[in-house]
């Protein structure tokens, strides 16, 4: 199964995208991370750590809102075991569409390269559709 | 003095750099950042002072990687990545080293360099901390080469550093929240660049003193 790590400035951002997540996709394991290690608007690579390594799923996908999430997560990539590196992409798509689509796949049972797909083609996909 | 006790008066000196400027990076920072750069790098190095002052350091590389880990756990901003990879590139590159010899302390600052360039993925004239470590660290290489002390080498970087730090300041963004800004961002000195001259400049009065 595949897991997410949903990793934001905002606790709130990262916590209501976990809860639409999980609203729409069941099972499928999802941890929020926002904010920094006081709590404040930022990110904390401690607590990005702890998230993947605590996550049962065989592979974790991780989603990033801004600027240093990106930089925090690949920062954690750098300290984490070999073992672990090699469960864990960092996804470059769209944080709630991305995320959503991405865990909607995972509950399917879909592998962890259709659900990086279906998280990627968010970024592209039209919210409104042209009337025919 | 041996070369940790160096090494921790060196982070000493910048912890105090960060307090006294708290307010004058936030400033810059909020002129095209978040405005939370002086608050996260004060808060950065505090949490270094701490995690040094419950652990013993044998070795300058020791050091280095303590403020590392302090720097990536509590900065928050983008700041904590990028100097909390500068400073265990910094170890990396001492390992296992009790003396340094002036090289030693310019190939550390290179590694640093390197570190950031990866982690941030920028480049010199993208407006960010490395506009002045790039050319303190070309400044620290040829200063170790003439036969400089470690104190006459940081100096030489500071002095490349503030000169760099300036230079950002005509220039547009290309990293960061700034880079959102295009023009706007053009007179407004990098906080980055400004807080790597800082903290370099530190290095250099705790060396010479």
């Amino acid at each position: 199964m595949v897991g997410l790590v949903l990793v934001s400035h905002s606790p709130e951002i990262a916590k209501g995208t976990a809860e639409l997540v999980r609203h729409m996709a069941g099972e499928v394991e999802v941890t929020a991370v926002g904010g920094d290690s006081d709590g404040s608007l930022g990110t904390d690579p401690e607590r990005i750590q702890k998230a993947i390594e605590e996550l049962e799923a065989g592979e974790v996908l991780v989603f990033m809102d801004i600027g240093s999430a990106v930089l925090s997560a690949e920062t954690v990539l750098e300290t984490l075991e070999p073992d672990v590196v090699e469960k864990v992409r960092l996804v470059d798509a769209p944080f709630v569409e991305g995320a959503f689509a991405a865990a909607v796949m995972a509950s399917t049972g879909a592998d962890v390269g259709e659900c990086i797909e279906a998280a990627q083609e968010a970024r592209t996909e039209p919210k409104l559709h042209e009337e025919e | 003095m041996s070369a940790t006790e160096d090494t921790l008066a060196v982070v000493k000196e910048m912890a105090a750099a960060m307090e006294e400027n708290r307010k004058h990076l936030t400033q810059l920072d909020s002129a095209i950042g978040d405005g939370d750069h002086g608050n996260n790098m004060q808060r950065g190095f505090q949490a270094a002072l701490e995690r040094l002052e419950g652990t013993e350091s044998q070795t300058p590389a020791d050091v280095l990687k303590a403020v590392s880990t302090a720097l990536v756990g509590k900065v928050g901003g983008a700041a904590g990545p990028l100097y909390g990879t500068a400073f265990l590139r910094a170890s990396t590159s001492l390992s296992g080293k009790e003396d340094l010899s002036s090289e030693d302390v310019a190939e550390a600052m290179e590694a640093a360099l390197g570190g950031v360039k990866q982690r941030g993925k920028a480049e010199e004239g993208d407006k960010t901390m490395i506009d002045a470590l790039a050319p303190a660290v070309a400044a620290a290489k040829e200063a170790a080469s003439s036969g400089k002390g470690a104190g006459e080498v940081f100096r030489a970087a500071a002095e490349a550093a503030g000169e760099g730090a300036e230079a950002t300041v005509p220039l547009t963004a290309r990293r960061g929240r700034a880079s959102y800004l295009g023009e706007r961002a053009a007179g407004h000195m990098d906080p980055g660049a400004r807080s790597t001259y800082l903290l370099l400049d530190a290095a250099a009065r705790a060396l010479e003193t």
